[in-house]
């Protein structure tokens, strides 16, 4: 089943390549992976989907919360939550295809962020289904060139990743 | 308000936090720091001739002690000599603080000479690693690096210092930290006392329980509490290899260690319990064998200080995270005036355990006869009987270690010294050596084999400058014994590189150190050799004693069966 998994960690040089020196070195796999510093510029926010049986999630849980550079951790699958990916997308935009896309990036909520006579760049979050639902809907029309964030998240509700 | 250089702080914190030796080799980007030990004389430093001896020898230490082991290397080929050293350390929990020399911070990044990434390198076999920023944070980085080191699971810890960080002419407040924080990590101190209850509940019912302890309860100092918990319950108790002596193994409580060569009582009593106790073991591969069939019948209760290491390979049925002893002390409390539910049912076990007990008993070996080479358990028994079981004994890795742990009798934890997790072949003389310049009244004994003790042969140099009174037993077969039996049981034979017909002459080697060698032919020049052997405590005397070739270690679990699936020997199995 794949997992959302949030973890904080200490924003120091070194920390990143540990957590994904522990995927490697333990076998366990990586779909997407994002992160970025948080308001606390003393922490990193970073968050991976994974894949994996209970005792393969279980077992990345503890081996990711032994990391010293780690400081808290979150299954964010394990409850009703909140994800968004977001993805910039070159598209071709040439003659009648040009109002299909533009049809399609409203169908999609998406936005068009830059325009040259023959493409458009269109903005997109979501869920990660919902982005490859776009390029589906897109690869008739010519995919230039796709940029993707990897899979943020945020629990529902009064749960909070904190310190 | 003090000043140093970050190079006087490393050797002001080393003697602040009590350390007696270290074990190093310098270069270029460790010259400051080697030249601030220099003007001290606190802080004994004992040079090595290959950094990877150094670890062995820290690690040596720490496993007789206890306590930390320290290393000092320089960067590059310095710190890349340590990785196997740091290795074995890591795969079996020995608290270590390596530090490493690294090229100015300056030149980070540049392919600089002798520049290597070692934090990169030792990442996933470090417990932690640091890389000093300034050289005002030395104090609190080394305290963090020893703090991590003994607490909680132990394990080494790489401290990579730029050159410039240790400069003589920038000087900083030094304050010894007695204390340090870190928010991420607060290793347990206590179970989950629900956990533990449901554990004793189980244990009070149990008809055929087994402990299975381990390395956690030996480093974890627990092994008083375990033997008072194992006496007051009357159970058996198998322990791994890593844990031997934690229990001991005179008791007849005691079946001795199980696994792979473990023994026949161990493996057949684990396969037909209804209770698995688990202290501080890990279900390694060289336990379990095939996992899924793993003790079919048993209800497992696992205690490990690390969480990850519980339901890792072998389900859990009663996890419990903590330390061994602060478990194993509620267990005891929670027993207070409670008995076991079926006395008689335990009897009966005893009975079958008994059984098992007597079906090999005088049969583990053939004994040589007069005039013919000797069996290396032989050879074993007669150390143990002539050190009276007291030693501390390493070994290096291959048949001879098997041989050790079989046939060396061990009362108290901390004496048996092995490489058990990753399995280091030149590990013992150094780690012997370590030992032995720590505790120079104690009798250490090195078991190794002609292959294994190649590797580390040139610590003898270190031995010559420094003292080091190890008596090295060499077991000879002029053979790669281990890797042999498994040719002669899995490839016909085919001895494929495992055969050594170029050795040195021994005595000529050592005594080219000013060590005394003695080579035992047959059978009856052993008590004599061995009275000369152990004469006088101080003295490095090497022992080369030919042993059997033909002889294989057994039981040995028979590949992908369960515990209870052994070959007994060249012609019997389970």
């Amino acid at each position: 089943m794949r997992h959302i998994i949030s973890i904080l960690m200490e924003n120091e040089p070194g920390a990143l390549s540990r957590v994904v020196g522990l995927f490697s070195q333990r076998n366990f796999n990586i779909e997407t992976l994002n992160v970025a510093p948080t308001e606390d510029e003393t922490l990193s926010r970073l968050t991976v989907t994974t894949i994996g049986d209970d005792r393969v999630i279980e077992q990345i849980t503890k081996h990711l919360n032994k990391l010293i550079d780690v400081v808290k951790l979150v299954d964010l699958t394990e409850g009703s939550h909140i994800e968004r990916e977001l993805m910039l997308v070159k598209v071709k935009a040439l003659g009648a295809a040009r109002d299909e896309v533009k049809r399609t990036v409203d169908i999609f909520r998406a936005q068009i962020v830059d325009v040259t006579p023959s493409q458009y760049t269109v903005q997109i979050t979501g869920d990660a289904s919902k982005l490859d639902a776009f390029l589906e809907a897109m690869s008739p029309v010519g995919l230039l060139e796709v940029a993707r964030t990897g899979v943020s998240g945020i629990a529902r509700a009064d749960k909070v990743l904190s310190l | 308000m003090e000043l140093l250089s970050g190079a006087d702080m490393i050797a002001r914190f080393l003697q602040d936090e009590g350390v007696e030796y270290i074990y190093g080799y310098p270069g270029g980007a460790a010259l400051h720091i080697y030249d601030a030990l220099f003007r001290q004389d606190k802080v004994k430093h004992i040079l090595v001739r290959h950094e990877q001896a150094a670890t062995h020898a820290a690690d040596g230490y720490a496993r007789a002690s206890g306590k930390p082991g320290v290393v000092l290397v320089t960067s590059g080929p310095g710190a890349t000599n340590a990785v196997t050293g740091i290795a074995t350390a890591y795969m079996d929990s020995i608290p270590m603080v390596v530090l490493c020399g690294q090229v100015m911070s300056h030149l980070i990044g540049d392919d600089a000479f002798q520049e290597t990434d070692i934090v990169g390198v030792t990442r996933p076999i470090v417990k932690h690693s640091f890389s000093v920023k300034h050289p005002s944070e030395i104090p609190e980085v080394l305290k963090k690096a020893f703090y991590l080191a003994s607490t909680g699971r132990p394990g080494p810890v790489v401290v990579d210092i730029p050159k410039d960080m240790t400069a003589p002419t920038e000087r900083y407040e030094y304050v010894y930290p007695k204390k340090v924080k870190l928010r991420s990590y607060n290793p347990v101190t206590r179970g989950h006392t629900g956990q533990i209850k449901k554990a004793v509940e189980l244990m009070l019912k149990a008809r055929r329980p087994v402990f299975y302890t381990g390395g956690g309860v030996v480093t974890g100092d627990a092994s008083e509490g375990l033997t008072d918990l194992v006496k007051r319950l009357g159970f058996p108790i198998t322990t791994t290899l890593m844990g031997i002596g934690a229990f001991p193994q005179s008791d007849q409580q005691c079946l001795g260690w199980l696994g792979m060569h473990g023994s026949y009582e161990s493996n057949m009593a684990m396969h037909h319990a209804d209770l698995i106790v688990a202290i501080g073991a890990r279900f390694d591969d060289r336990v379990t064998n095939n996992t899924s069939k793993f003790c079919p019948t048993a209800k497992i209760v696992h205690v490990d200080i690390d969480p990850s290491s519980i339901s890792k390979t072998v389900r859990a049925d009663v996890p419990i995270v903590g330390p061994a002893g602060s478990v194993i002390n509620e267990m005891i409390s929670l027993l207070q005036g409670r008995e076991i539910a079926n006395p008689e049912a335990l009897a009966e076990w005893w009975q079958s355990i008994d059984g098992w007990r007597e079906e090999r008993r005088g049969k583990l070996y053939e004994p040589s006869a007069e005039g013919e080479v000797l069996k290396p358990q032989e050879v074993i028994e007669a150390v143990c009987r002539v050190t009276r079981g007291q030693a501390y004994v390493t070994t290096d890795v291959g048949q001879h270690q098997m041989f050790a742990a079989q046939y060396y009798k061990f009362d108290k934890p901390n004496r048996f010294v092995t490489s058990g997790g990753l399995g280091t072949m030149g590990f013992g003389f150094p780690a012997a050596m370590g030992i032995k310049q720590n505790f120079p009244d104690e009798q250490v004994v090195c078991f190794t084999g002609e292959g294994s003790f190649q590797m580390m042969m040139q610590e003898l140099s270190t031995c010559k400058q420094f003292g080091g009174g190890v008596k090295i037993i060499n077991l000879n077969n002029a053979s790669l014994g281990m890797v042999r039996q498994w040719q002669d049981l899995n490839y016909k034979s085919r001895h494929a590189h495992s055969y050594m017909e170029s050795l040195p002459d021994f005595q000529q080697l050592i005594g080219s150190y000013g060590f005394t060698a003695l080579k035992v032919q047959t059978k009856e020049e052993l008590e004599s050799a061995l009275e000369r052997t152990f004469a006088d405590n101080d003295e490095l005397v090497f022992l080369d004693v030919a042993v059997d070739p033909h002889e294989h270690v057994y039981p040995m679990q028979v590949p992908l069966g369960s515990m209870r699936d052994m070959l007994l020997s060249k012609t019997e199995r389970t």
